[in-house]
């Protein structure tokens, strides 16, 4: 069997995995990344949002080229049609941009190569090396050939599917009501706000929501998220935004040119993200935002220490645990705070009738919110519905 | 458990939500091994329902 030997093999080449390796390669470090798919960046499997300020603070210039659509600010929605409108142009992580994620993907994968690091499409991890109990690499298959990679840390930026680390021994699985399972097509011709992304919220999405996200023109990414544990019937959720598309009015005369699916976490963090010669990052390491669904920002942020450490690693020839807990602290500095907040306000909000939600939307506009980010809209709802927010104040 | 290939759309979400680690998506295939105990949660998260349990309809 073919062998290949490197510092560092990244399983996965989505934003955090290319974050990984290019920051890893510019430290020096001797990079792999294998891709399963033929394609970096496709299929895609998002809705495509982020803020400008997720993309700058990894390092990375935004370029024209995959950004698809820049918005002034977000529309929520309630149940009963009350219309929370932020206008502004610098918004929070959830809306500034949408991107063309199979340009973009493949943009950080260059920035990668361009670092030194090697790349391996249409090559899918099978199982992990282990050696008397330690991570030593991953077993392959590229192009129907098996192949060994040897490595002195294996990265899993394997999203939300998650195989390696679970490989490895670590447990990465979610309960039901941490799950959210997604449908989006992308509709044109179609008479949505341009300038918005749209969010809405109630029980025509159980314990998620619709999205509508600008694509430029009369075209936008429609989607839905619904709780795994609301579910009850299989094809349950292409049928709620079918069902949705249908009533509005804006919707119902555009025509798919694209329909994607996919599940994301919307729960804690992981409790450990390293073990020695494994690391996890993005969407595996479960950072996606647990009320917005969003994970990229977050995705690079995990990528971009993983690889800043690992270069070190790579110098000191060292990949045990103790040596990678400062990748663990920096993320967790960075954004662990955040998640579990919004863990607990998602808990609190999918209990919350369509009549209460009504009730939060109304009065969040009156107290006026002028930028768009999850802390905001809590701490407008803290003023006007303190009851709401009670369980986790002290991490307003 | 049948895998509608017509319906499936490669996107993974019944492979993170699997609690026994059974269900593996290959570029273009999904594949259940021997580890899979029928629970039926990839049935119900299956966002365009490609995935039914042998024997129940």
């Amino acid at each position: 069997m073919k062998t290949l030997k490197y510092d560092i093999v990244v399983v996965g080449a989505g934003p955090a995995g290319s974050m990984t390796a290019r920051n890893a390669a510019k430290g020096g470090a001797n990079v792999l990344m294998i891709e399963k798919r033929q394609e970096i960046g496709s299929s895609l499997r998002c809705a495509e949002g982020i803020s400008h300020k997720g993309i700058e603070k990894v390092g990375l210039k935004i370029d024209r080229k995959w950004v698809s659509t820049e918005v002034s600010g977000a529309k929520i929605v309630s149940p009963g049609g009350k219309v929370l409108k932020i206008d502004e142009k610098n918004a929070g992580n959830e809306v500034g941009m949408v991107l063309e994620r199979h340009l973009f993907d493949k943009f950080v994968a260059m920035e990668a190569a361009r670092a030194g690091a090697d790349i391996m499409v249409k090559t899918s991890a099978l199982d992990v090396i282990k050696e008397n109990g330690v991570v030593k690499g991953v077993k392959a298959i590229s192009y129907g050939e098996p192949v060994r990679i040897e490595a002195g840390c294996v990265v899993s930026a394997d999203g939300y599917e998650s195989q390696v680390a679970r490989w490895a021994g670590i447990e990465t699985v979610q309960k039901p009501s941490d799950i959210t399972s997604c449908f989006q097509y992308r509709l044109t011709n179609i008479k949505h706000e341009q300038d918005f992304c749209e969010f809405i919220i109630g029980s025509i999405a159980p314990g998620g929501y619709v999205w509508i996200f600008p694509k430029g023109g009369d075209t936008a990414n429609v989607g839905i998220g619904v709780l795994l544990s609301k579910l009850k019937k299989p094809g349950e959720v292409k049928m709620y935004l079918d069902k949705f598309i249908k009533s509005d009015s804006r919707l119902n005369c555009g025509q798919p040119v694209e329909a994607i699916a996919g599940a994301v976490s919307v729960s804690p963090p992981l409790d450990k993200t390293i073990m020695d010669g494994l690391m996890i990052v993005g969407d595996a390491a479960r950072v996606i935002d647990p009320i917005t669904g969003g994970g990229i920002a977050n995705g690079l942020c995990t990528g971009m220490h993983a690889g800043n450490v690992l270069a070190k690693c790579a110098q000191a020839k060292d990949f045990t645990e103790s040596v990678m807990q400062e990748y663990e602290d920096l993320w967790r500095a960075e954004m662990e705070n955040r998640l579990w907040r919004n863990w607990m306000a998602k808990e609190k909000f999918l209990t919350l009738s369509d009549e209460t939600l009504d009730s939060v939307i109304n009065t969040i506009g009156e107290v006026g919110v002028e930028k768009v980010t999850v802390h905001n809209l809590l701490l407008a709802i803290k003023e006007r519905h303190p009851e709401l927010v009670k369980e986790f104040e002290d991490l307003l | 458990m049948i895998v509608s290939i017509e319906k499936c759309m490669h996107c993974g979400a019944c492979v993170g939500s699997c609690p026994q680690n059974a269900i593996y998506l290959t570029d273009v295939v999904l594949v259940f091994n021997e580890n899979c105990n029928r629970c039926g949660r990839c049935v119900k998260t299956c966002p365009v329902g490609a995935i039914t349990m042998e024997g129940k309809k």
